[in-house]
């Protein structure tokens, strides 16, 4: 809603806020809209979900370990598994992705920043607050405990008193705010702030795979909200979607769910194949093979993963007609995948594999999301999975396809970029040993659950009986948590001991083929000194190696000066952070039905969008040392 | 393919700064992107409305409540503004500010009319017995309904500001400045086609 | 660096004797011990595609493999740019075939099975009907039919088609016996419908499979199959109710009285308790014949004397989370004796149903 405009200046302009100026301590972090820096807080943000989560799937681990254990009571234990999930896909898997896009996606088009920097920032501290708001409930009366996908009518308010299904309802809710805007903001940047040269078939796969993701989520998010919004008036109000006694369709709700549910996992792993397709071609010196058709067959699956959802739903009675539908789309939407790994095979085939810790996560991923896709092939059987569906063979599935998957992947492009992140080196030695443990550790855990659930363990089940021959398969899953979780110890400390104290890094330590390893590590505030051209795809590549591309010679760009009175940079902000605490307080405000501080808070968010709209673009002009670098970053 | 650069996009378009890759103003992009994300939105809440549809087990019903002969009299009001938003779009173009202050406002003018018959018709079927909680119509009715409306009052409330806006800044709304008007018209317009949506499958079906 | 693939041979290797071993996998809930037509067929597809993976993981691993030893980096010669090709139409062309026919070998069998396991059937002579609600945290099997109303062991005849309507009182169940079929929802307003068949006669384990919250690890029901002459005199014992003879021995008639004095009949149905009334209502366990039952408390421990006393005591340490209340204080110094009686009381039921229902049942009834 721009009603400002640039201004000329920062001035002060509704008299509410001033613009900070500063870039250390806490007040410049919380007004920033620099998507490097908003990257690095998405990543250290989901890192800290992911730890929580995993704390989370070790007690359920630990009370599983064996038949009839009491460690938790079942309470406590569905708490638990349903904070694993929602905290997994939710708060770190999902945002992970972001986290890489924003920082990477404009270095990689050429940008110097995100088309709404207060847009993107919003995004970001609504997702923070939001995941907050979902872990206060801990300590206000209990979490959430009826699933991550908290089927209906188990959410009603009489079946399910107390505060813990609101804190779930309102908590998504306000996060999703976050995710839809970035979505949006990530989409205008990429067809509009592509650099000269670069077409649309020049951009990164990563490029290319966010833009899908980010249409995904434009369409798979409004279902999501809308179906969070009637449980929250059916437990507020009083309305009547899902009650049953009063004609609501339970089902309604797993339609909705799902029909954002099934995009979700594709959100997640569209970005993780980005990064792949991005690691694999740099640690085989050969472009990606096939640029074309993987393009394609991202479009395909996400265009595909609409077509699918209810196969989550096989045996809840659909009916054989809509059953075979939605199995044969879901057979279909294996094809493109599997053309993918064709693919990534080729670009290695005749190439110059460098063993480095990114390609070995990407090696892995590889390995771990083939045997998640097999298992999801026949998961699309409806008759097999009236037998695996609500078991641990799905849990062993959708662990190996986003743990082992998009887990995975989204580790290699940690290690990949964190050279350029931070302008560290991290010890490769260390990584590789800590890479074993997870990855051993991992398949310990999730191996074996297949076979629980072929044997008839369902899910979300806090104990099992002796006599089912369940014992062995739990009992090696709870060992691998142990390895898995030394592993995931020394991948953290390997990260902080590098950040204190690695080896400076350089510009462009991988010899790799995108822009933003044409700038330094960490890139300048304002990304590039020079505006970047691109001649071909592989921009980076076509320019160190111009004789091994087809790169035209730029001639169409040249004598214009695009940053002619200095690079527009735009400028830091209170209102996405005000807004953003507004909206959180707000949703207390609604959870306990306190209707003044609800509206107060409403009234808050109004102010502040107009502050917002009346600060104008603001910003600032850079002028870079750049006289002296001619052909910077070549 | 060498000696080859196919040119991308133009030199910055005036609202934006330095290069961009496509002739389409930001903002008026990003209204777009929001539309497709709202008419799911709305299509999620149709389509609810639509699934419930005859499955109430108490009354009041649909032909117990709707009143064909004033909703269509709001609707076309609701229309009627839509009409404005275009003549009013067309002023700022012009350079016409005085034109585009008067028809902007008749936008919002027309659309809190409209806001103004949804209460009174709210109010009335709460007489009628037809409230939130009382049936799969009441509920489905009045989220839809009132979601829109919620819509339409956030679009009023836009349009006034800018009315206003253009009174304080003046050099920030002239004819070089129309994208932002057409921005909100953008939003106004999609509005306005999800009510003729609603009017055409709550209202009308039930009596054609 | 071979260690790698190395690593990669053997988890594959270890991992296929363990899938291709049979054996270790009976088990009373094992998907992969079919006992039924439907388990069968499900059964069947899981390994036709089972057996199709193993191309796809041959082939991609294998080619992994050959890639990561012959393609990677030399070390004399680290810095080499590899020749820079872009891809292959025809090689596209080719592997995305391979992927299509995959899934058409999976896709065709697939389909006939769902029509085959999946469609609604309209109930035929010979076949038996059951109306099954899914209550917090336990089965309703009605045999509108038969007059028989039950809970959470359903007796069906062996080699007969078995039609169960599936109904929730509450919030979401799943009904599943693994050895028999698939698993089908209980969902409010729906009517699902599950048929199931189980040609050899025996005792199929079956548990609650779709998240009920509180004591959903516990809900649990067994489907005992047996002869049609075993099954009809099951069915017939529950017309042949007749509640004064189970009061002859003392201890079973203070049971009875304990019965309504502690409260029990306001929540559980005993057929012929009372003449001309009836008790408790449908929104709970209906215990008539329960004697002749083989578990308790919906499938989860044995139906005798020990377990029925530890239940009457605590029934939140044997099922936390379920509904019932416990009746006795702590210190109530009747309880023991209340406990015995009700006990005693509640294995009777069944007992006048004649000899041949009894020995069909051949679960543990412990001492009367």
């Amino acid at each position: 809603m721009a009603i400002g405009r640039q201004g000329t200046g920062s001035s002060p302009a509704a008299g509410l806020l001033q613009r900070p100026q500063g870039t250390s301590g806490i007040a410049s972090w919380l007004t920033t809209v620099d998507h490097k820096r908003l990257g690095i807080l998405y990543i250290l943000t989901s890192m800290t979900f992911l730890g929580l989560a995993s704390v989370e799937a070790f007690i359920i681990r630990l009370q599983l370990a064996a038949p009839n254990q009491q460690l938790v009571s079942p309470d406590v234990y569905n708490q638990l598994f349903t904070m694993h999930g929602l905290t997994m896909v939710f708060l770190a898997i999902m945002p992970l992705g972001t986290g890489f896009a924003n920082y990477f996606v404009p270095l990689m088009i050429g940008a110097r920043d995100l088309a709404f920097p207060r847009l993107n920032a919003f995004g970001y501290w609504i997702y923070a607050l939001g995941g907050l708001f979902v872990y206060t409930s801990f300590f206000l009366g209990g979490a959430p405990d009826a699933g991550w996908f908290a089927y209906a009518p188990l959410t009603s308010l009489s079946n399910n008193p107390g505060n813990g299904i609101d804190f779930y309802m309102i908590g998504l809710f306000i996060g999703g705010i976050g995710t839809l805007v970035t979505a949006m903001n990530l989409i205008v940047t990429i067809f509009s702030m592509r650099a000269p040269g670069m077409t649309m078939m020049r951009m990164p796969v990563f490029v290319w795979m966010i833009l899908v993701t980010a249409f995904l989520i434009i369409f798979a998010f409004p279902p999501l909200t809308v179906a969070l919004f009637q449980v929250i008036m059916d437990r507020t109000f009083g309305t009547l979607f899902y009650v049953p006694s009063a004609g609501g369709l339970p089902i309604l709700w797993q339609h909705l769910f799902w029909i954002f549910g099934h995009p979700e996992v594709y959100i997640i792993i569209l970005p993780a194949f980005g990064v792949i397709s991005e690691v694999i071609p740099t640690f085989s010196r050969k472009p990606l093979f096939g640029y074309p058709v993987m393009i394609l067959s991202g479009i395909f699956i996400g265009f595909m993963g609409f077509a699918v959802w209810s196969h989550h739903m096989f045996t809840t009675g659909l009916g054989p007609v809509a059953n075979t539908a939605f199995s044969l789309t879901s057979f279909v939407i294996g094809i493109p995948t599997g053309v993918k790994i064709f693919n990534w095979l080729g670009t290695m085939w005749g190439g110059a594999i460098r063993f480095a810790t990114p390609m070995v996560y990407a090696l892995a991923f590889l390995f771990m999301f083939v045997i998640g896709g097999i298992t999801g092939i026949m998961l699309a059987m409806p008759p097999f999975d009236a037998q695996a569906n609500s078991t641990y063979f799905v849990v062993a599935h959708f662990h190996y396809v986003m743990g082992g998957g998009a887990l995975f992947a989204f580790l290699a492009g940690l290690y990949y970029w964190f050279p350029k992140m931070t302008g560290k080196m991290f010890s490769d030695r260390w990584a590789l040993a800590s890479f074993w443990f997870f990855f051993i550790g991992f398949n310990m855990i999730f191996m074996p659950q297949h076979f629980a659930g072929l044997m008839g363990m369902p899910r979300r089940i806090q104990t099992y009986d002796a006599g089912l021959g369940l014992e062995i398969w739990n009992l090696v899953s709870t060992a691998g948590t142990f390895v898995m979780g030394v592993g995931m110890i020394m991948i953290v400390l390997g990260f902080v001991h590098a950040f204190r104290s690695g080896e400076p890094a350089e510009d462009d330590p991988w010899d790799a083929r995108t822009l933003e390893w044409s700038t330094s590590s960490p890139p300048p505030h304002h990304n590039f000194d020079e505006q970047p051209i691109a001649t071909d795809r592989d921009a980076w590549w076509a320019k160190k190696y111009p004789d091994l591309a087809h790169a035209d010679d730029g001639s169409a760009y040249e004598g214009i000066d695009f940053d002619a009175g200095g690079i527009h940079m735009p400028g830091q902000s209170w209102y996405p952070f005000l807004l953003s605490f507004a909206v959180f307080i707000g949703g207390y405000g609604v959870m306990y039905d306190n209707w003044p501080l609800a509206i107060l808070m409403g009234l808050v968010v109004v102010a502040s969008t107009y502050g917002w709209a009346f600060e104008g673009v603001g910003g600032h002009h850079v002028h870079p040392r750049s006289s002296a670098q001619e052909g910077a970053g070549d | 393919m060498a000696g080859q650069a196919p040119s991308v996009g133009a030199p910055a378009p005036a609202q934006s700064h330095g290069w961009r890759s496509s002739t389409l103003p930001d903002t008026k992009l990003l209204m777009w992107i929001f539309l497709a994300s709202d008419v799911m939105f709305f299509g999620t809440l149709i389509g609810t409305y639509l699934i419930y549809k005859g499955r109430s087990i108490v009354g009041p019903y649909p032909l117990d409540v709707l009143d064909i002969p004033l909703t269509t009299v709001s609707t076309f009001v609701l229309l009627m503004s839509s009409f404005l938003m275009v003549i009013a779009l067309h002023a700022l173009r012009q350079g016409n500010i005085p034109g585009f202050r008067l028809w902007t406002f008749g936008v919002a003018f027309f659309g809190a009319i409209f806001l103004g018959f949804q209460v009174y018709e709210f109010r009335h079927f709460v007489e009628l017995g037809l409230t939130l909680d009382r049936n799969l119509f009441g509920t489905t009715f009045f989220v839809l309904t009132g979601t829109h409306g919620v819509h339409v009052a956030i679009g009023v409330l836009w349009l006034l500001s800018i009315v206003v806006a253009s009174y304080v800044r003046p050099q920030h709304w002239q004819a070089k400045d129309a994208t932002y008007l057409e921005v909100a018209g953008l939003y106004w317009h999609f509005v306005d086609i999800v009510w003729i949506v609603i009017f055409t499958l709550v209202y009308l079906v039930d009596f054609i | 660096m071979p260690m790698t693939q190395w690593l990669r041979r053997a988890a594959f290797l270890v991992g296929g004797m363990l899938l291709l071993g049979g054996c270790e996998f009976t088990g009373l809930q094992s998907t992969l011990d079919p006992a039924g037509p439907i388990a069968q067929a499900q059964h069947d597809l899981l390994i036709w595609s089972y057996q199709l993976s193993w191309i796809v993981m041959i082939a991609t691993f294998g080619v992994m493999a050959y890639v990561l030893i012959r393609f990677r980096r030399r070390r004399d010669d680290p810095d080499r740019i590899p020749a820079q090709f872009h891809g292959s139409a025809p090689l596209e062309i080719g592997l995305t075939i391979v992927p299509v026919l995959i899934v058409i070998a999976v896709a065709v069998p697939t389909v006939r099975t769902i029509f085959a396991t999946e469609t609604r059937v309209t109930p035929e002579a010979g076949d038996v009907i059951v109306n099954v609600t899914g209550y917090q945290w336990w089965w309703r099997f009605e045999y509108p039919e038969l007059g028989v109303v039950t809970a959470n062991e359903l007796h069906i005849p062996a080699g007969r088609r078995v039609i169960l309507n599936l109904d929730s009182a509450d919030v979401l169940h799943s009904f599943w016996v693994p050895r028999l079929a698939g698993k089908r929802d209980l969902i409010p307003n729906q009517n699902n419908q599950l048929w199931i068949e189980a040609p050899d006669p025996g005792t199929y384990y079956g548990q609650c499979a779709e998240l009920c919250l509180g004591a959903h690890a516990y809900m649990k029901f067994r489907v005992i199959a047996e002869s049609d002459a075993e099954f009809e005199a099951w069915a017939d014992s529950f017309q042949t109710v007749d509640s004064r003879a189970v009061q002859a021995d003392p201890d079973v008639q203070q049971g009875y009285q304990l019965f309504a004095t502690k409260g029990c009949t306001n929540c559980h149905t005993v057929q012929g308790y009372r003449d001309g009334s009836s008790v408790g209502t449908p929104d709970f366990p209906n215990l008539t014949n329960f004697g002749l039952r083989t578990t308790l408390a919906a499938g989860i421990v044995p139906n005798d004397r020990e377990n029925l006393e530890a239940w009457l005591r605590d029934p939140q340490a044997v099922k936390p989370g379920n509904y019932m209340p416990a009746l006795w204080q702590e210190d109530d110094p009747n309880a023991d004796e209340e406990i015995a009686a009700i006990a005693s009381y509640l294995l009777s039921l069944g007992a006048q149903s004649g000899p041949e229902a009894q020995a069909s049942l051949g679960g543990s009834h412990g001492d009367r």
